[in-house]
């Protein structure tokens, strides 16, 4: 037993401290959203009173529907956006190496310097509007940034040119993996470029497309430095994310029941996108090994 | 289709990738030149513009010089903290999820497959649930507002990335070569030095860049659990911001923002390859 001493460290030590930190911060956090906590964690049982504050509130109703609208098109468009880059750079160009690097490189770096510089170019009073009007094009207008109704836009911009290029880089490997020879046999058969990537190459980036959709969504699901640093929920509340309302609820207005709850709903608008995924991927699985 | 001939289908392609890349490198190129322009010649025009004269002292001021709040040090001491984070973290966690990860793929023990689904399930469960307890359990161990606290942080949670990307890994060694070797007579830490580690070098540099590039860039926990001088670089940012809200300093800011950004950069640009490989042999099987 003293000789399996280290072994039992290194294998169960983390395993066990990773697993059982994940249970109970789970747990822990699920009771305080049903307890009256405030300031401090305290017991007691409210039922669903903090989630039915958080759902009736301006804040969070805003949240969800910025959500929903940021996480569609931002998923859309970054999927569009990754699919043709993914199919231009397979035409076997020049410099292709060169060019996916720079369409990386926007993944390495953090939301917070993203936020940083986008709400610079993006700021009609120091970015492309001023500099558009020192041009001498004194009536044009892009000022999304302070609008109300279209701030929400800056944030789609800012994460599909963070992220992109994650769907590029799947899409590509996937194109690069479609059998040579189906290809080949299509062209035998007449079919143009169109037609080859259509009903050919296409179909087969299924199972790529979704797995970069649940990470995509899963990303907006949880969107907090990007906001902050760009727009930190404004202007008003008009660029408000759940992740901000959690923040806001536990650590401004020391509301740790209604944060708890939040928290909590956000945890649930993730299943809702990661169970059916997980369901799909099982039976994917049970076809692979009957097949 | 692929061809390399220059009909203008083609000069289409070029161009279009052409302006994709400038679009994707605009945002770079401004800040790189704005950190090169002094404040008052940013505040005559706009953010996109060429320096006149190349201002230096833009770099000097924002590492050491300008003032986050009260202390007037520059972004040197959050950088030093990042990095104080970042590495053990990484090193830790990467070390910690190659010997869970090996041992849960070829040394199969009682409840390996049960622990293992657990410990992934931390990919998903937001951060935003673990904000709370994480800071209780911080503050009853004495470590809010500490560097150790963060590392103890990204350490646990980093574990649940760690742990499935080497898993899946060594999933694909053979297991007769362990078996082999165990009937030689060696244990358990000897095959992982012997035989394991040295075939992990894809997988490790896929974990540690990955892990690198989290914990460098992650900001909500640095900005819950610590203050002032001990926040990491990210943190520091929004701080910054904030404090040249009033007279904008933009040429500084710029430098700061190029600066904190560039471990990671580097880190991309120098193993980026190896990534992408890893990453997309991962999500096409």
């Amino acid at each position: 037993m003293v000789r399996r001493l280290p072994e039992f460290l290194m294998i169960w030590v983390p395993l066990l401290l990773s697993a059982a930190h994940l249970i109970s911060f789970s747990i822990w956090t699920i009771w305080i959203s049903f307890t009256p906590s405030t300031l401090v964690p305290v017991s007691g049982w409210v039922g669903l009173r903090n989630y039915n504050a958080v759902l009736a509130s301006r804040n969070w109703q805003i949240a969800f529907d910025n959500l929903l609208l940021f996480g569609i098109a931002f998923v859309l468009l970054s999927l569009i956006t990754g699919l043709l880059l993914a199919i231009l750079l397979d035409q076997r160009i020049r410099g292709e190496n060169v060019l996916r690097t720079i369409f990386l490189y926007p993944l390495a770096v953090s939301f917070v310097v993203t936020g940083t510089v986008w709400s610079w170019l993006l700021n009609p009073g120091i970015g492309i509007e001023k500099l558009v009007h020192d041009l001498g094009w004194t009536a044009f207008r892009f000022d999304w940034l302070v609008n109300r109704d279209m701030a929400i836009w800056t944030i789609v911009i800012a994460a599909i040119w963070q992220s992109s290029g994650f769907a590029m880089a799947l899409f590509l490997a996937g194109l690069r993996s479609v059998d040579a020879d189906i290809i080949k046999a299509a062209q035998i058969d007449g079919a143009g470029p169109f037609r080859t990537y259509r009903r050919v190459i296409l179909p087969t980036l299924w199972p790529i497309t979704i797995t970069v959709v649940v990470v995509q969504l899963q990303f907006a699901i949880s969107a907090f430095d990007l906001v902050r640093a760009l727009t930190n929920g404004g202007p008003g509340i008009a660029t408000q994310l759940p992740a901000l309302v959690v923040y806001d609820l536990m650590f401004q207005r020391s509301q740790l029941g209604r944060g708890a709850a939040a928290a909590v709903l956000m945890l649930l608008i993730l299943l809702a996108v990661l169970l059916p995924y997980a369901a799909w991927r099982y039976v994917q699985r049970r076809q692979a090994t009957h097949a | 289709m692929r061809d390399r001939s220059f009909a203008p289908s083609r000069i289409l392609i070029y161009l279009i990738v052409t302006l994709f890349a400038a679009a994707y490198l605009a945002p770079l190129v401004v800040v790189v030149l704005n950190s090169l322009r002094t404040n008052e010649e940013i505040a005559q025009s706009s953010m996109i513009g060429w320096p006149q004269h190349l201002a230096w002292s833009n770099y000097a001021l924002a590492w050491s010089g300008f003032c986050v709040a009260e202390t007037c040090a520059g972004i040197r001491p959050y950088m030093l903290n990042s990095a104080l984070i970042t590495i053990p973290a990484t090193v830790i966690s990467t070390l910690l999820g190659a010997i869970a990860g090996y041992a849960v793929a070829l040394w199969r023990f009682r409840g390996d497959n049960w622990i293992y689904g657990i410990v992934t399930l931390g990919l998903f469960l937001p951060q935003q649930m673990r904000l709370l307890p994480w800071t209780i359990v911080l503050r009853d161990i004495g470590l809010i507002n500490t560097l150790t606290g963060l590392v103890l942080i990204h350490t646990i949670q980093g574990l649940s990335f760690t742990v499935l990307f080497c898993r899946n890994y060594y999933v694909a060694i053979p297991h007769e070569l362990i078996r082999a070797a165990r009937v030689d007579g060696a244990g358990f830490f000897r095959i992982f030095w012997r035989i394991i580690l040295p075939l992990s070098s894809p997988i490790l540099i896929v974990t540690v860049i990955w892990q690198f590039t989290h914990i460098w860039n992650e900001f909500l926990y640095g900005v819950t659990f610590t203050t002032g001088q001990q926040q990491p670089v990210t943190a520091a940012l929004i701080a910054l911001s904030a404090a040249v809200a009033d007279i904008p300093q933009h040429g500084v800011q710029s430098a700061a923002v190029i600066v904190a950004a560039l471990p990671t950069l580097l880190i991309y640009l120098f193993g980026g390859r190896y990534f992408v490989r890893g990453l997309t042999a991962g999500a096409v099987k």
